[in-house]
């Protein structure tokens, strides 16, 4: 593209078409007389969402029976088709969404798109019984936007998925896509990017929480005759997916906003470290690069103006460690994934030894509005040290598992039960794990503590890239530090001794503490050995792996103390410590007794049954089969 | 010119030195695995690790940071000695307890610092790795049960001798060193520099000796290589006045490296087949004889044929196998001696 | 060598001809590695896809026998896309005129043709050659053991001077020494034609200077080569052979005449470390004490003086060389006596210009390079800084001169012979050691897969392979390292002996080294 008049006609052409899916959303930036035009004879636009949730719940058979339905009824010219990415409420997927009324349907089925076919976009009729259940408030129907998940939201790296279709730049264009870059490289200095990333405060959002804009400035700062930028997408916290629901539904947002980097640092060449476990996400970023080099958004002479930038895909293995900077830029130059020591620090020795700038999808998903609109605009959402937004992987324990976004600052509460919508069956809150596998968790006491970088780090916590388990009080905390333990277990590099070898014995002593085995000096022991590798590990896998252990040692001791004095698991999880028992509740049914897959269930028809705990492997079978909730673990 | 405090004493070093070459510089000797002055600093082993006062998070090692002004770094404190004893017993967990018979004994790094912070035996009693010994090598074994990971067989595989033979296999507790697709070090590309043999720190790398020895029974000796042109310098460690292993020294020449000849190739200084004694061929056998008789045969024939051919019909073959002195000998015995210029020797061949 | 072997490093293009570096000298193999790992660019030039040839910018197979060739169209290429260094051949060389001429008629095309390589791959290494700030040539008997060695030498000159790539650190001609004291033997004078310190026989001043320190009368008249002994000796002329440290019925080429000549003797004196095959032809044998077991100095290729220890005692009875040659030079009538090698060394420096400085003490630690004239001179990093030994650097016109012995009718295949890793020279040291007779037993044949289709050979057979001087058995190794007209064998084993069929009439006329690189042979099946 050779010019900004260029874009600004492309976006022109293209906002009528999208605008029918903005009106509800009340997303009015443009400004301009074309903001609210839609294009001529079409009536409704039928979002499917196409990320990796819905994907794997049939989203797309979904889309090619309605595909054909509007075939069917001669529907083609007055209603549109779009595949859209993640629109973050995994737990009501697959989900449609139809505008311009903004209808909000959930767990779709490829049965039920003949009706909504027949009933709302033939007759006008919503079809209420498909309806998400939130979506009815007061006998009234309310848009997407306005149920409670997305209401206290504030989606600014999330902007764009769910709204428009990510393998069409145009869609992208159509929101004020490459305007940002279009100013940067028009109106802007190099410095004076930096300058404004370093204003708005922003922060990593993959870790450990650097300011961004300095960053950018020391990458901006190595002299060489080469620089990268780079992209960690290597997502590999478990349960967290923002980076890939970006690149799934908002891939431009990432391209634009490496594009501005590499003018800031003076990069000409961008690399994605993206995992190959996300295929989706690959082939739409690939796409998406495509077709920026198509339009000339990425090649040569970017805008008519002597800044030229391409990109590349590298593909990961999936490595955990490969997340962690120096380790991605070892696999990224076809080296094994481990971590580098620290100086030298990427942004004078990254990627082939060149100055590198390193920062992770979320975080650059934000950049593109932040020269938009200003770092002060930025800089005015969030709290004192923590700008802007976060997107969390909500999960565990809580009724509206899914992505979301809120303003640094929301308490912890807010986002459990506001946008969360609580505990499933009302169970008791107990703890909530943030930040990944090496993150801490945080008790009930702390529900009111306002999310931040800082504040999390002081309850022992972190940021991370986001995760946030949600603990009730069946979870056994103990189990809990083993089972994260066992996850950085598996995926230490195994390049230091202190991770490699120490997060094993952690794990062999909590074994043993769950178990039943434990002593109390091997509490102390779990305790000591976790602050050395805290404090002696290599990298931040290493660094952090303990912090499950400690954060639940810190706010749980009476657990673990209650598996090795009474040998107990006051959660009633650690199936070792467990005994399986038959109240007089028991109608004689007999269905435990052959669900028991070692017969350790005897007693007659109609009487009280019993289990021999000699027998009973304690797999809960017996339980699970119960129809009078007569059988009890303890 | 950086100026820092270690252990209380002020010291001055250039800028961009570590920490551990400043202390080094004043003789305070921090404990180290995984480093080797001639390798990019890789940080693996963290047995170098010392407090440096300010320090954001924890602890540093001491071998890949770089020294700033007024830095104050305490390398034997509490804490940092109570990191190294974790460090060891996590290690010695993970070790065969096995010293009593390991042909490294007295040379092995992992004994030494066990002994100098008292780790009798390690504190975990879990899950140890199970490998077979590679014996596939013609020189040396690899046991990787012994291998505590620091990564110095890798790196000078593949950043000083460029072979890329080995590497890490597998990740967390199940890493270990391997050839790639786990074959046998005979059918990899190791070319047996035994490089890697050198500067094992443990005994997870030890030469296929044909002599029973312990290291404290053997004295090294410098000397040069005897093999090609290069020159390395070398150490051969000798008891009893036998040469039973051959250490690479830094020598300009060959930066601690050597050859598989170099290194493993000395078994025939010791060979039974030395020539021990003068051989006098009579009647197409060999006799022994002694070196006074062996000179007066010398002697005789050596003038006869002078006087009956001239010193023209002697030359002498001398040797780019023996020593400058030799060879200046040699030349000056066919020149002032026999007097004729028929000295030459193999330099073309 | 002109430069330190360190020096590797830091050269941003390295030339490697006629040395497989990795496996005759595997520690400066690694460190032209460690330089490539750095940046540094290679050019390979070997008639074998050696190892660094998979790490080569470029690489050209080249027919045995022809880098003159290929150096003249590399030159050729220089000249014409005018990338030589004008000021320093202005400053610092004379003759370029001439040898210009030569070189404008070598153009790549003709030179491809003569070569067998792409002419477009000697424009690539002309190029990268020619715009290297520092370029270091590597070379070893690939370029030495011809014909026209000494030309081949000229010519490997003749490139550096032509780019300037002389005198300066990490860039020059760095002839890599085949064995440990190679460049020692030639500094002690052990060449028929001069004395220690390259100090020529035929200069009167000379004869006197050696006749004063010597207190003898010396022969002005130049010496036999080495070649040279083992042809008088064949033809009668040289009755006394005294041999010390070497193998010729193993190393020399044409075993079958080495071996008359041996035999033709009236006497043959061997004085060793074992009982080699050369010795089994002796009369008297002498036992040498190892280099574990004696004291004295080495000369390395980059002409540093290093100190070899005593070790252990000498086995047996046997005696350190120079206490052997000591003691024969006393029985025949001449007195001097040394002590101790040490000794040796003082009265070495006292004739030697370039020892001047060296004694034990100073070498110690490190060594020292050589020229180092005085007791308080550093030594010699690099040659030629500044200025030449000669004074200016002469441009010599040299003609590709064929081999002596071309691939035929009756012989279609040539036979060019070297080193391998595991074994060393004629093996009396190595074959002592198990692990490497495991891995290399035997000797073989490099032969490609095409030629071993066409001659139904497979892998690990025995075959038949004769010259015009003799035929052996040995075993094929089919690989496709050679071409399909060029075998290849290590000369280490003296069963089944490359030395059988080498060429040992063809010398180079200066130097006299024979032509064991090229000779044309035959492949036969045994049925």
């Amino acid at each position: 593209m050779k010019s900004i008049a260029e874009l600004e006609k492309i976006q022109r052409e293209s906002l009528t078409k999208v605008n029918i899916r903005r009106i509800k959303q009340g997303k009015n930036t443009i400004g301009s007389e074309e903001s609210f035009n839609t294009e001529d004879g079409v009536r409704s636009h039928v979002l499917v969402c196409a990320g990796t949730g819905c994907t794997s719940s049939k989203s797309l058979e979904i889309l090619k029976k309605l595909e054909k339905e509007i075939e069917k009824y001669n529907l083609k010219d007055e209603i549109k088709i779009v595949k859209t990415g993640c629109f973050g409420f995994c737990e009501a997927g697959p989900i449609i969404v139809v505008y311009p009324e903004g209808t909000f349907y959930s767990h779709i089925k490829v049965e039920d798109v003949e009706k909504i076919t027949e009933e709302h976009l033939l007759n006008g009729n919503i079809v209420k019984d498909l309806l998400f259940k939130g979506s009815i408030k007061e006998d009234e129907i309310v848009p997407i936007n306005e149920v409670d998940f997305y209401k206290k939201q504030k989606r600014m790296a999330l902007r764009n998925c769910g709204l428009i279709n990510p393998e069409d730049v145009k869609e992208y264009i159509a929101l004020d896509g490459y305007k940002a870059l279009a100013k940067a490289l028009s109106e802007m200095t190099p410095e004076e990017v930096i300058e404004e990333v370093k204003n708005s405060g922003l922060r990593g959002r993959g870790g450990g929480g650097f300011p961004t804009g300095l960053k950018w400035g020391f990458t901006a700062n190595a002299v060489d005759d080469e620089k990268y930028v780079a992209c960690n997408a290597d997502e590999g916290d478990p349960g967290a997916f923002m980076d890939r629901s970006i690149l799934e539904g908002d891939p431009h947002s990432l391209i634009e906003a490496m594009a501005i980097a590499g003018y800031a640092v003076g990069a000409e060449l961008g690399y994605v470290y993206v995992r190959a476990e996300y295929p989706i996400a690959v082939e739409r970023l690939q796409i998406a690069i495509d077709q920026a080099r198509e339009i000339e958004l990425l090649g040569k002479n970017i805008f008519g103006t002597d800044f030229n930038f391409d990109m590349e895909i590298r593909l990961g293995a999936g490595a955990f460690v490969c997340g962690e900077e120096t380790a991605l830029i070892n696999s990224i130059e076809g080296k094994r994934g481990m971590p580098r020591p620290r100086p030298p620090f990427p942004a004078n020795k990254g990627i082939f030894n060149k100055p590198t700038l390193l920062n992770n999808v979320e975080t650059y998903a934000n950049v593109p509005e932040i020269i938009l609109k200003g770092a002060e605009w930025f800089a005015n959402i969030g709290t004192e040290r923590s700008k802007g937004t976060k997107v969390f992987a909500l999960g565990g324990k809580i009724n509206n598992t899914g992505l979301l976004e809120v303003p640094m600052g929301t308490t912890l509460r807010d986002v459990i039960y506001e946008v969360g919508g609580g505990i499933p069956k009302n169970k008791d809150f107990k703890a909530v794990q943030t930040g990944g596998p090496s993150g801490g968790c945080i008790p009930s006491d702390y529900l009111d503590t306002a999310i931040d970088y800082d504040n999390l780090i002081e309850l022992g916590s972190m940021m991370g890239s986001g995760g946030m388990i949600v603990m009730d009080e069946d979870n056994c905390m103990v189990d809990i530090a083993r089972f994260f333990l066992d996850f950085t277990v598996e995926e230490s590099c195994g390049k230091c001794t202190p991770c490699r070898e120490g997060t094993k014995r952690m794990l062999e002593l909590l074994d043993k503490i769950t178990s039943g085995e434990g002593e109390m000096e091997d509490i102390d022991k779990l305790e000591s050995l976790a602050n050395t590798i805290k404090s002696s590990s290599l990298c931040g896998l290493g660094q952090t792996a303990p912090n499950p252990v400690l954060s639940t040692l810190k706010y749980f001791r009476h657990e673990y103390e209650a598996h090795v004095k009474e040998k107990t698991c006051p959660a009633g999880n650690c199936q070792d410590l467990l005994t399986y028992f038959i109240t007089d509740g028991c109608k004689g049914c007999t269905l435990c007794a052959k669900a028991c897959p070692v017969n350790a269930i005897s007693g007659k028809t109609k009487t009280q049954h019993i289990i021999n705990t000699e027998i009973c492997i304690k797999c809960g079978a017996c339980m699970e089969k119960c129809p009078f909730d007569a059988i009890i673990k303890k | 010119m950086i100026s820092l405090i270690i252990d209380g004493k002020q010291v001055q070093v250039e800028e961009g030195k570590t920490v551990l070459e400043a202390a080094k510089s004043i003789g305070i000797d921090i404990p180290t695995l995984c480093h080797d002055p001639r390798l990019k600093p890789h940080g693996s082993c963290r047995i170098c690790v010392v407090e440096i006062e300010g320090a954001k998070s924890g602890l540093t090692t001491s071998c890949t940071a770089p020294v700033s002004e007024g830095m104050n770094v305490s390398t034997e404190s509490e804490k940092v000695v109570n990191a190294r004893r974790d460090i060891l017993d996590l290690m010695l967990a993970n070790h065969p307890l096995d010293c009593m018979t390991c042909q490294q004994a007295g040379k092995c790094t992992l004994q030494d610092l066990c002994y100098k912070y008292d780790v009798k035996e390690s504190s975990f009693k879990g899950d140890k790795k199970k490998f077979e010994i590679d014996d596939s090598n013609n020189f040396y074994y690899s046991d990787q049960e012994k291998c505590i990971l620091c990564g110095k067989c890798v790196y000078v595989c593949s950043e000083l001798q460029c072979t890329n033979a080995i590497n890490f296999s597998e990740r967390g507790f199940d890493t270990h060193i391997a050839a790639p697709f786990e074959e046998k070090l005979e059918t990899s590309t190791c070319v047996s520099c035994g490089n890697c043999v050198s500067v094992c720190p443990v005994g997870a790398l030890v030469p296929k000796s044909k002599e029973k020895f312990r290291y404290w029974e053997t004295k090294p000796v410098r000397t040069t290589c005897s093999y090609c042109g290069v020159g390395c310098q070398m150490d051969l460690l000798v008891k009893y006045d036998k040469v039973v292993e051959v250490q690479p020294a830094m020598g300009p020449s060959n930066e601690g490296l050597l050859c598989v000849k170099g290194k493993f190739a000395f078994n025939f200084v010791n060979h039974p087949d030395r020539l021990k004694t003068p051989l006098l061929k009579k009647d197409g056998e060999f006799v022994e004889i002694t070196w006074d008789e062996a000179y007066n045969v010398i002697a005789e024939k050596m003038n006869s044929t002078k006087e009956n051919f001239g010193p023209d019909s002697i030359a002498g073959l001398t040797s780019a196998r023996c020593t400058n002195e030799e060879n200046y000998l040699m030349q000056k015995l066919m020149r002032a001696v026999i007097g004729t210029n028929n000295a030459d020797h193999c330099a073309r061949l | 060598m002109t430069n330190s072997i360190a020096e590797v490093k830091c050269a941003d293009t390295i030339f490697v001809t006629g040395s497989n570096t990795t496996e005759n000298h595997p520690v400066i193999g690694a460190q032209v590695k460690q330089a490539i790992k750095n940046g540094t660019k290679l050019i390979v030039a070997d008639p074998r896809e050696i190892e660094l040839a998979k790490y080569a910018d470029v690489f050209l197979q080249i027919t045995p026998g022809t880098n003159i060739a290929l150096f003249n169209g590399m030159m050729n290429v220089i000249v014409n896309e005018n990338l030589q260094d004008e000021e320093f051949i202005k400053e610092r060389t004379e003759d370029f005129e001439d040898f210009k001429k030569v070189v404008m008629e070598y153009t790549p095309e003709r030179c491809g043709e003569i070569c067998g390589v792409d002419p477009e791959d000697i424009r690539k290494a002309a190029r990268i050659y020619a715009k290297a700030n520092k370029a270091s040539i590597l070379y070893a008997m690939g370029i030495t053991q011809h014909s026209t060695g000494t030309e081949h030498v000229m010519s490997v000159s003749n490139l550096a001077i032509l780019c300037g790539n002389v005198g300066k650190e990490g860039t020059g001609v760095n002839p890599l020494r085949g064995q440990n004291n190679v460049q020692g033997a030639c500094d002690m004078g052990a060449l028929a034609t001069v004395f220690p310190g390259y100090q020529k026989v035929n200069n009167p001043d000379v004869i006197e200077k050696f006749e004063k320190a010597w207190q003898a009368k010396l022969s002005s008249s130049p010496g036999l080569t080495a070649s040279e002994m083992i042809q008088e000796a064949y033809d009668g002329n040289v009755k006394l052979m005294y041999i010390m440290g070497e193998n010729p019925m193993v190393s020399d080429p044409d075993t079958n005449h080495t071996r008359k000549a041996l035999e033709n003797l009236d006497f043959l004196l061997v004085q060793d470390i074992f009982l080699t095959e050369t010795a089994e032809f002796a009369d008297l044998v002498l036992p040498a004490a190892s280099f574990a077991e004696k004291e004295g100095t080495f000369t390395n290729t980059e002409r540093r003086i290093q100190i070899v220890r005593k070790v252990v005692q000498p086995r047996g009875n046997s005696k350190p060389d120079w206490v052997i040659i000591m003691e024969i030079m006393n029985r025949l009538g001449y007195d001097k006596t040394y002590n101790n090698p040490c000794e040796i060394m003082e009265e070495i420096a006292s004739v030697t210009p370039q020892y001047a400085g060296i004694d034990y003490g100073r070498i110690e630690e490190k060594g020292i390079q050589w020229p180092c004239p005085t007791k308080d001179h550093q030594g010699t990093k690099f040659l030629h800084e500044g200025k030449f030994a000669r004074g200016k650097g002469l441009f010599k016109a040299i003609e590709y001169t064929p081999a002596a012995e071309l691939a035929d009718e009756n012989y279609p295949l040539i036979l060019t012979t070297g080193r391998i890793l595991y074994q060393y020279h004629t093996r009396t040291m190595t074959n002592k050691t198990e692990g490497i007779n495991k891995i290399a037993p035997e000797s073989y044949i490099e032969i490609s897969p095409a030629l071993a289709e066409k001659l139904s050979i497979v892998d690990g057979e025995k075959i038949k392979v004769a010259s015009r001087r003799g035929e052996i058995e040995t075993k094929a190794k089919v690989t496709d390292i050679v071409t399909d007209n060029v075998v290849f064998m290590p000369f280490h084993w003296a069963e089944g002996a490359a030395n059988v069929l080498t060429n040992g009439a063809a010398l180079d006329k200066k130097s006299k080294t024979p032509e064991l690189k090229v000779c044309a042979v035959k492949v036969e099946k045994i049925s």
